[in-house]
C-alpha cells in the first residue's frame, strides 16, 4: 500500500493522483495515523515522518446533506432547487473520514438516504482538469 | 507541553459603552458608513460621554469586505471615518468569529498594561452581492481544498451536522424550526433586528396577501404548519430550510473597553469581562465528533475556569445560531444541557425569554441578523444591556441577571470564542 514516490504533500499532488485514478492519502511512520488530506505533519503525534498510502476507496456514509441553494459552479452544471445534489462525509474502511460528493442517491427524498450505506469511490470529473472525490452506493 | 499555570488576565477589563447600527439591508451604505452608525450610537449613549482622542487603540472584526465590496484594508479606512487617526487600529479576520476575536485582542491589549481605553467592533456589508455570490464568499471560510470541491456550502455543512444529530439522538425537523420561532419571538422585541417580527405575523401577512390578491388561502393552522410548507419555507440544504438559516445582513457593532480601575470615570454600571477563551477546530469531516463543535468545548472550558463559574451559574446567553441546529449543538457543547438534550430543551420552551435557560434574547443571528464580522460584538451588546437592566421589552422577566456568556463561531467550528461577563 505504501508508495515511495517523492510527490510533495500538497493538495495539488492529491488531486494529481486522483486524476491518475489513485486515491492516495498519508500514513504517519511514527504512530500509524492515516489521513486522506496530504499533510506533511501528523495531526496526532506531530511527526514529519509521513509517507503516501493508497486507500481502498470503500467506506460508509457517516452523514450527508442535499443542497438546493447551490454555489455558482454547481448552478452552471444544472443543479438547483428542482435538482439538488448530495454532499456527504464518508468514513473510510481504513478509519479516516472525508468530505465527498455522493452520487446515485435520491436527493429529492433525503429521508430515504441511509447513514451507514456502503459506498465505493467513483472519482468525478468536475471539469477536464479538476477531479473531485465522489462515492456511490456499492 | 501545556502550562499548569491558571490562565488569567494581567488586570481586569470592563465594558463601559456599546453601540450598534440597525441590522438589515442598506443598499446606499458601505461598511464605513455602517460602522459610523454603530460608533455614533455608542458615543451618544456613553453615561459620562467620551472624548474620541482618549481612545488609544482599536481592533475591528471584518470577514471579507475584500470579496463582498472589493475593499481591503478596512480597519484604517473605518478609523479615518471615525476621526481616529493616528490611533493604531488592526483588522481581525476569523470568519464569523472575527469580532469575537477582535474583542479578545482588545481585552488582552488592556490586560497587558499597554493601553487603558480600547475600541473593539465589527462590521460587514453583505448585500451588494446576489445570494449565489454571498454563498460562494461564505463557503470560502470552509476548507477550499477538501470541503468545497465536495460541493459543501455553509448551510450544507451545518445540514450534515444536523443530519448526524438527528441520526444519533431523537432530534427532529420540528425541534429545529422551534428554535427559529423562539428567536423570531425575541427579535420582534428588538427594534434593531433585521427581522423585527414573529413567524406568526409573517404567516398572517402571507395569508392576508393571498386574500387581497384573490389567491387560494393557505391552510396553515399554526407556525409549524407554515414552516413545514415547502413553498413558504423552501429547502436550502437538507434538513435545513430557509427559516433555519440566519439571513444575509449589513450591520456594525462596537464596544468601549477600559481598564476596570478607571471604569468608574465612564459609568456607574461597568460590565466586567471575567472569563475569555478561544479554541481552534477542524473541518467537520475530521472533527472529533460529527454532532458537536469541539472548539466550543475547549473555549468554554477556558472561559469557565478563568471566571471560576460553572454553566449552571450563567443567567443569560447569546450563542452563535447561524443555523437552528447550531444553537442546539452550542447549548449542549457549552454545558447547559447534556448531549442530545438540546432539542427537547428547545421544544419545552426552556430557552425562551421566560424559560429557566434563556438563549438569544436579542433574537440571535437568526432574527437580529448576521453581518458576519459584526456578530461576535453584537452578541456582547445584548449581554451588556441585559446585565445593566437596559434590554427594554427583552429584559429577562424572571431574574435580575448577574452573569452572561457569549459564544461566537467562525466557519464550522474552525474558530470559537467564548466570553463571560459579570455585573459588579
Amino acid at each position: 500500500m505504501s508508495d515511495n514516490t517523492t510527490k510533495e504533500f500538497t493538495a495539488a499532488s492529491f488531486y494529481e493522483y486522483l486524476k491518475e485514478g489513485k486515491f492516495m492519502g498519508v500514513r504517519c511512520g511514527a504512530c500509524g495515523q492515516l489521513a486522506v488530506e496530504a499533510r506533511a505533519i501528523c495531526q496526532k503525534c506531530h511527526s514529519t515522518d509521513v509517507a503516501w498510502a493508497e486507500f481502498s476507496g470503500k467506506g460508509q456514509l457517516a452523514t450527508f446533506t442535499c443542497i438546493s441553494i447551490v454555489p455558482q459552479s454547481m448552478a452552471e452544471k444544472g443543479y438547483g432547487r428542482s435538482n439538488p445534489y448530495c454532499s456527504g462525509i464518508v468514513i473510510l474502511d481504513e478509519g479516516p473520514r472525508i468530505s465527498a460528493r455522493i452520487l446515485d442517491v435520491d436527493t429529492l427524498n433525503p429521508q430515504r438516504i441511509k447513514i451507514g450505506t456502503k459506498l465505493q469511490l467513483d472519482i468525478e470529473d468536475l471539469s477536464e482538469n479538476t477531479p473531485a472525490l465522489a462515492f456511490r452506493p456499492e | 507541553m501545556t502550562s499548569p499555570r491558571k490562565k488569567q488576565l494581567g488586570r481586569s477589563v470592563s465594558i463601559v459603552g456599546a453601540g450598534m447600527s440597525n441590522f438589515g439591508a442598506y443598499k446606499e451604505k458601505t461598511n464605513r458608513d455602517i460602522f459610523v452608525d454603530a460608533f455614533m450610537d455608542m458615543t451618544e449613549h456613553m453615561d459620562n460621554g467620551i472624548d474620541i482622542s482618549d481612545i488609544e487603540a482599536g481592533y475591528l472584526g471584518n470577514y471579507s469586505a475584500d470579496l463582498f465590496e472589493g475593499q481591503g484594508h478596512t480597519a484604517p479606512i473605518v478609523a479615518d471615518w471615525l476621526g481616529m487617526t493616528p490611533t493604531p487600529i488592526t483588522r481581525i479576520e476569523n470568519a464569523c468569529a472575527s469580532s469575537g476575536s477582535a474583542l479578545r485582542e482588545g481585552v488582552m491589549a488592556i490586560a497587558s498594561g499597554l493601553y487603558d481605553v480600547v475600541l473593539v467592533g465589527g462590521v460587514e456589508k453583505m448585500t451588494d452581492l446576489p445570494t449565489e455570490g454571498v454563498t460562494d464568499v461564505l463557503a470560502s471560510a470552509a476548507d477550499g481544498l477538501y470541503e468545497v470541491p465536495a460541493g459543501f456550502t455553509f448551510p450544507g455543512i451545518y445540514g450534515a451536522l444536523a443530519q448526524a444529530h438527528m441520526e444519533r439522538y431523537e432530534t427532529n425537523l420540528d425541534h429545529l424550526l422551534k428554535v427559529g420561532i423562539k428567536n423570531h419571538n425575541n427579535g420582534a422585541l428588538n427594534p434593531k433586528a433585521q427581522f423585527n417580527t414573529t413567524i406568526k405575523s409573517l404567516m398572517e401577512r402571507r395569508i392576508m396577501r393571498a386574500k387581497d390578491r384573490g389567491e387560494a388561502i393557505p391552510a396553515w393552522s399554526n407556525e409549524l404548519d407554515f414552516l413545514n410548507d415547502d413553498k413558504a419555507n423552501p429547502w436550502i440544504a437538507w434538513p435545513l430550510r430557509l427559516y433555519d438559516c440566519a439571513p444575509i445582513t449589513d450591520g456594525g457593532a462596537c464596544l468601549l473597553l477600559v481598564a476596570s480601575e478607571i471604569a468608574d470615570g465612564f459609568t456607574s454600571k461597568p460590565i466586567e469581562i471575567v472569563g475569555t477563551g478561544q479554541a481552534t477546530g477542524r473541518p467537520l469531516h475530521s472533527a472529533e465528533e460529527l454532532t458537536s463543535l469541539s472548539a466550543t468545548k475547549y473555549a468554554a472550558s477556558q472561559a469557565y475556569d478563568m471566571a471560576g463559574v460553572s454553566p449552571s451559574q450563567i443567567d443569560v446567553v447569546e450563542v452563535h445560531d447561524c443555523f437552528t441546529i447550531a444553537e442546539i449543538v452550542a447549548s449542549e457543547d457549552l454545558g447547559f444541557f447534556e448531549p442530545g438534550e438540546g432539542p427537547r430543551a428547545a421544544d419545552e420552551g426552556r430557552t425562551a425569554l421566560s424559560g429557566d435557560r434563556p438563549i438569544n434574547t436579542s433574537g440571535g443571528l437568526k432574527a437580529k441578523g448576521h453581518p458576519v464580522g459584526a456578530s461576535g460584538v453584537a452578541q456582547v451588546i445584548e449581554i451588556y444591556h441585559q446585565l445593566r437592566g437596559e434590554a427594554g421589552a427583552r429584559q429577562l422577566p424572571n431574574k435580575s441577571p448577574e452573569l452572561g456568556l457569549t459564544h461566537n463561531v467562525g466557519g464550522t467550528g474552525g474558530t470559537c470564542v467564548v466570553n463571560i461577563f459579570r455585573r459588579n
